[in-house]
């Protein structure tokens, strides 16, 4: 998998990401495209009720989080943690990438939409949208900021 | 079955292979399946309700979905039974979310529901108002089958579906 320039928090450390999506497939893919940033996976879930405690647990710099999932649906679950975690970034990740279900997700607390399948250079660039000035790109030989 | 409904999934299929597995497909033969569907290999369906109802199943022998695993991974993976029922579910939740998609664009509107393995050796049989419809997608890793068996929702408003068509 192509290597990008690390982003990294501003403190040098790595960005943390949870990882949301029903199939573990897509949850290992996302984690190689993540690893290949520099980032690393504080936890994964299969469905929108683990997302939640997942998300309390590991408090992640970035959620990634899947629409369609048995249980709960990632928009209620994305819903439900900015609720509680106003400044959550969540990041939906999806195939069913329809107008509406975008402006939904918007409107209830995801900071941005990626269409499956997804493009590693799609998500890094979002990566790095979403998480503005708390990161920075480091060099590729990882010094840190 | 009418095209409009079709020509989506058709053009997401071939889209997402080929993005997916960074290689050209081809979009093999078509037919009406007139006899109960038969399970090829490894198999996942996926339900969609709404304006639309129905399901569409994807079906690949075990080879080519560990084929398809290893291109999607962009590593070679060990084979395992598990990884080639993951990897024809979400192939086919990235198709079917796709063609979605451009048919709610269209105003449509669906919801699509997670994929399950489908592990019958056969399936329903097709009925006047529900025809399959089967397609080969050729790829680099080996043949796709898609099986879609749609029907517009009896419930729907009668001035809906006029304007969908006209």
């Amino acid at each position: 998998m192509e290597q990008f320039a690390p982003v990294k928090r501003k403190d040098g450390q790595p960005v943390r990401y949870l990882v949301v999506d029903d199939s573990v497939f897509a949850r290992k893919n996302l984690g190689r495209m993540i690893e290949s940033f520099g980032g690393q996976v504080a936890g994964e879930a299969g469905d929108g009720c683990t997302a939640i405690t997942e998300y309390d647990r590991t408090t992640p710099d970035i959620v990634l989080m899947d629409i369609t999932m048995p249980q709960m649906e990632g928009i209620e679950a994305a819903e439900r943690i900015v609720r509680s975690h106003p400044n959550a970034r969540i990041v939906m990740v999806s195939s069913v990438g329809y107008q509406d279900n975008i402006v939904a997700a918007l409107q209830r607390g995801a900071r941005h939409f990626v269409q499956k399948p997804v493009k590693p250079e799609v998500l890094y660039e979002v990566i790095k949208y979403v998480l503005g000035e708390d990161a920075v790109v480091a060099s590729a030989a990882g010094a840190g900021a | 079955m009418r095209m409009e409904l079709i020509q989506p999934f058709i053009n997401a299929a071939d889209a997402v292979l080929a993005d997916s597995l960074q290689c050209p497909t081809s979009i093999g033969n078509f037919s009406m399946e007139e006899e109960a569907y038969r399970r090829r290999g490894v198999a996942a369906l996926i339900a969609v309700s709404g304006d639309i109802e129905g399901r569409i199943i994807f079906d690949v022998d075990p080879q080519t979905a560990m084929r398809v695993a290893s291109r999607m991974a962009g590593q070679e993976l060990p084979s395992s039974p598990d990884l080639m029922c993951e990897t024809v579910c979400e192939l086919a939740n990235q198709v079917i979310g796709n063609a979605v998609t451009s048919l709610n664009d269209q105003g449509f509107h669906f919801r699509v529901h997670p994929p399950e393995v489908h592990t019958s050796e056969h399936g329903d049989k097709s009925s006047e108002d529900t025809e399959a419809l089967v397609m080969c997608i050729e790829t680099c890793s080996g043949k796709v089958f898609m099986n879609v068996a749609l029907r517009y929702n009896r419930r729907r408003q009668p001035e809906q579906v006029a304007a969908v068509t006209d």
